[in-house]
């Protein structure tokens, strides 16, 4: 965490890359802030990325 | 060993998880490398041609300086000693869900063939096991998972599809679909799918000859085996392994889970200031609501933030757009994909490929093994450069996904993104054909045949803006609109409220404790107050909407205000709408088939609530009936607050005296995530809890002084009758005033008359109408919790056009040719989004795309008497040499 000097940091911080993280830096950008994510592994995606199809309608998951 | 396939395929040490996998770049297992863990080998290093592996790098430890953290760390496994006893790790055919899910995938380790691990036979009965993990203080997990009766019956579905003569049961405690719309998938399951439910706690799982037994005990006592070829346990979400030392560096509290802990009140907000929570972390929850979570966390920072907006905000650069002459000849490229064996295991694409030999106005053309990946990006830009292509066609799979991907791809290499055709061979060809595969190698050469001769008089088109009002509308003054009202001007946008009641808080006012012990009358004096002071929010009572005109980012609407016999109108000018309409409790004439005197004996929950806080004298004898004119009994849906508003109220009589008896007869108990830890308790106090079935229904006997229920008992195995001092019914929400809305603003509705949703998972509470959101019951019951975040991700979500302050529009819109329009007003009469108008000019009526609210469904295009009206981007001349190619085999 940033400590704020003198102006506090307009940046924020993502912890985690999945579906979760992914959408939350996605809005973020969106709401105009710059976004830093931060992911562990070596892609992103998290759990979701490892399924097939999900509930109820069955829709492709990637 | 393969991690992304759960250990059940083995790859290389170098590798790349999944092709799709961003950012596509092969990584080094450190745990395999013979380097790293021997040092030795490094055979890798003079291999790469690239030069790209360098074994001195290490570690690095970077500052950053932010204002916010979101915490979105997801959940953890359940340990492998909780599994043990099910004999998972001593047999290979007992596996998680989560390697079922791989074995189902056609990506995964038995490419989506569903095999026996011990000896690769296709099996004939697979059982899942539920509450793995969950609901089970014996692993300290005494919480409910909420995904995992989703999951299973989605696996169970799946695998159904690949073998339709798969024998099926799913043992289980409660059936816990209580989303929107996944009652309906359950039946789906049963009914069409033929997969088994069967209520029963299994004992455990032994090897038994070539299969596995499984042994179980049901509510009756009835004890039983099974053989199984499969066993799948459908694991809870442990809390993330990461937890404790990711509380202990930012200095937030953990629950007593290890999950994050919030309050309901403030369900994303951890301990420490500025650090927010969203996803599984917060409580086990699905996707849908991770999603919902994560957009109310932006929103949340972003108010936080709001002085600091734009601070160090990286604006993309694309370079200068090609000019393209008028007569510029074509130069088409093509790009054929295989995506892995998705489209080649079928389709022919070498021979594809070459059909495209000579083909008039293609300049290039190849395959490739996936067009989606980056590095065929990066070829894709190359060859555009490289034969100065200035139309590019892909073959691969749908636009619906890809096509901004590759739209993108032409901006970057300076091109008009519209110079871009996708042709579908995956779903139309490999899909579809995949047992014909001769045909669907020849209707892959049509259909790209067709794309090419669209392709050629494709024209560039401009990139079109709209400018946006930066104010919002809120429809709804209950805690969900004061909530989204709240955040937006945090976020620094001036909302107004409109609220039909003489004063704000709605169903709020009416709720007198929760099962987490807040006071909700503190949230709701604190939500008035605030409401109250802030300078951006406007408040209209005692009124409604009269009118709305107009689209995202210039919204019209008059707005009616009654104040005893004085009637006032105003109209106020805005960018977005946010829908909070709420619901109310439904009030059943019939329950169970029983006719209901609704009376000082049979009450609501809510009811039965406020005679709690008041100074009601305690009950000896209170039975509660849940599903009271739901899941198909009056109201088609489960409602989801019901069970916990039972365990809360069961809770409150005992506490008020302890001798007090309460029975709640009920079909499936939802009290899902920690809501668990409630409905234990009420079992610990000696609320009795007994099931019913819809085969067996209780029938209620109510008079105004006198109220008895029959109902049959499964563990005495025999009919019981009793004679309560009150019954309390559970049921139920419905939606308010959605039908009205749906017709002012054009939105749709389901089958139970709350809003759709743009898309249930990915997009839960944006509408079909750009610029209109939804939240709080409106949408679907859910409780306090669950409303106060999807209200602050409907606030995001709503201030993203007025953060932009403009609106781009895709420039595939209807366009009417003004020479030919002759302003019959056909499309206009037909435009299912407002997005076409007829106007007056000089004396002649024209008709005119709003090209904001305009969605190029094409059906104006498509009546248009005298063909005035043309598509960007599927004009009737590129259509009509489509059709004409079509014909040229």
């Amino acid at each position: 965490m940033g400590k704020a000097k003198d102006k506090q940091s307009g940046a924020i911080l993502v912890v985690g890359g999945g579906v979760a993280g992914v959408q939350a830096a996605l809005d973020l950008t969106d709401l105009g802030y710059h976004c830093y994510l931060v992911e562990k592994s070596a892609a992103i995606g998290g759990a979701m990325a490892q399924l097939d199809k999900t509930f109820p309608t069955n829709d492709c998951s990637l | 060993m393969d991690e992304y396939n759960e250990g059940l395929a083995l790859t290389r040490p170098i590798h790349i998880d999944y092709p799709q996998a961003v950012p596509a770049t092969y990584y080094i297992d450190p745990k395999a490398c013979l380097y790293l863990t021997h040092g030795t080998c490094q055979i890798c290093v003079p291999a790469c041609r690239s030069n790209a592996i360098d074994f001195s790098q290490t570690a690095e430890e970077r500052q950053l300086s932010v204002g916010a953290v979101i915490m979105a760390p997801g959940f953890g496994r359940i340990p492998d000693e909780t599994l043990a006893k099910f004999s998972y790790g001593k047999h290979p055919d007992v596996v998680t869900s989560i390697e079922f899910e791989r074995l189902l995938n056609p990506s995964g380790p038995s490419v989506g063939e569903v095999r026996c691990i011990s000896d690769r036979r296709h099996p004939k009965r697979i059982a899942f096991i539920q509450c793995v993990g969950s609901r089970d203080l014996g692993c300290n997990n005494g919480y409910c998972s909420s995904v995992c009766c989703m999951y299973a019956i989605k696996e169970a579905m799946v695998a159904k599809e690949h073998d339709p003569d798969l024998d099926i049961t799913i043992y289980y405690m409660d059936m816990r679909t209580q989303g929107k719309d996944f009652d309906a998938a359950q039946k789906r399951a049963v009914e069409q799918y033929g997969i088994k439910f069967v209520r029963a706690r299994v004992a455990d799982v032994m090897p038994w000859g070539n299969s596995l037994k499984l042994t179980y005990s049901t509510l009756a006592g009835r004890h039983g085996f099974e053989p199984f070829d499969m066993v799948v346990l459908s694991v809870g979400l442990d809390a993330p392994a990461s937890a404790k030392e990711l509380s202990e560096i930012c200095g937030f509290d953990l629950n007593t889970y290890d999950f994050c802990k919030t309050s309901t009140f403030a369900p994303l907000t951890t301990s420490k200031e500025g650090v927010l929570v969203a996803g599984a972390f917060q409580g086990p929850k699905d996707i849908p609501e991770s999603v919902t979570q994560s957009s109310a966390t932006a929103g949340l920072a972003a108010g936080l933030l709001q002085k600091q907006r734009g601070d160090g905000y990286i604006v993309k650069d694309y370079p200068q757009e090609k000019k393209l002459g008028k007569n510029e000849e074509p130069r088409i490229g093509v790009f054929v994909c295989r995506c892995g064996i998705n489209i080649a295991g079928v389709v022919d694409v070498p021979a594809v490929d070459a059909s495209l030999q000579d083909m008039e106005g293609v300049i290039y053309h190849s395959e490739s093994l996936y067009s989606c990946s980056q590095d065929a990006q990066e070829m894709i830009k190359q060859k555009i450069k490289e034969h100065n292509l200035n139309r590019i066609v892909i073959a691969a799979c749908s636009p619906r996904t890809h096509e901004p991907l590759f739209q993108e791809t032409l901006k970057d290499a300076g091109l008009n993104r519209c110079l871009f055709e996708m042709v579908n061979i995956r779903d139309q060809c490999s899909w579809v054909h995949a047992n014909e595969p001769e045909e669907a190698t020849r209707k892959s050469k049509d259909l790209v045949r067709m794309g090419v001769a669209k392709a050629r008089l494709i024209q560039p088109l401009a990139e079109q803006t709209v400018p946006v009002t930066p104010k919002a509308l809120v429809i709804g003054g209950g805690i969900a609109g004061m909530t989204v009202a709240l955040n937006l001007a945090e976020q620094g946008f001036h909302t107004s409220i409109v609220e039909k009641n003489a004063e704000l808080g709605g169903n709020l006012k009416r709720l007198k404790y929760t099962v987490t012990a807040s006071d909700p009358a503190v949230l709701l004096q604190q939500c008035l107050e605030q409401v109250k002071n802030h300078k951006l929010i406007d408040v209209c009572t005692s009124s409604e909407i009269a009118a709305i005109n107009g689209f995202v980012g210039n919204f019209s609407s008059v707005i009616k205000t009654t104040k005893g016999k004085k009637v006032t109108e105003q109209t106020i000018d805005h960018g977005v709408v946010v829908i909070a309409t709420g619901g109310k409790e439904h009030r059943p004439a019939k329950v169970l088939g029983s006719e209901i005197v609704y009376s000082n004996r049979v009450v609501t929950q809510q009811e039965l609530e406020e005679r709690l806080a008041g100074k009601a004298k305690s009950l000896d004898f209170v039975v509660m009936l849940q599903c009271a004119g739901s899941r198909g009994d009056d109201l088609a849906y489960c409602s989801k607050i019901c069970c916990t508003q039972a365990v809360k109220n069961a809770l409150k009589i005992k506490e008020i005296n302890k001798k007090s008896q309460v029975i709640v007869l009920y079909r499936d108990m939802r009290t899902y995530g920690f809501n668990e830890d409630a409905y234990r308790q009420a079992r610990e106090q000696g609320v009795i809890f007994i099931p019913y079935s819809m085969e067996k229904k209780p029938i209620i006997t109510s008079k105004t002084n006198k109220v008895t229920i029959s109902f049959f008992d499964p563990i005495l195995q025999e009919e019981v009758i009793i004679t309560p001092d009150l019954l309390a019914l559970s049921v139920g929400v419905v939606p308010e005033g959605t039908e009205e809305m749906s017709k002012l603003l054009k939105i749709p509705i389901n089958e139970n008359k709350f809003y759709l949703e743009a898309h249930v998972k990915l997009r839960p509470v944006e509408l079909s109408v750009s610029g209109v959101y939804v939240c709080g019951l409106a949408h679907s019951p859910k409780p306090l919790d669950e409303v106060i975040v999807q209200a602050q991700a409907a606030a995001a979500k709503a201030a993203m056009p007025l953060v932009k302050g403009l609106v781009s529009v895709e420039p595939i819109v209807s366009h009417v040719n003004k020479d030919l329009c002759i302003g019959c007003g056909l499309c206009e009469s037909l435009c299912p989004y407002q997005a076409i108008r007829i106007q007056k000019v000089d004396k002649t009526r024209i008709a005119e795309t709003i090209v904001a609210s305009c969605k190029a469904c094409g059906i104006c295009a498509s009546h248009c008497p005298t063909f005035a009206i043309n598509m960007g981007g599927f004009t009737n001349d590129q259509i009509i040499a489509q059709i004409e190619a079509f014909g040229k085999s």
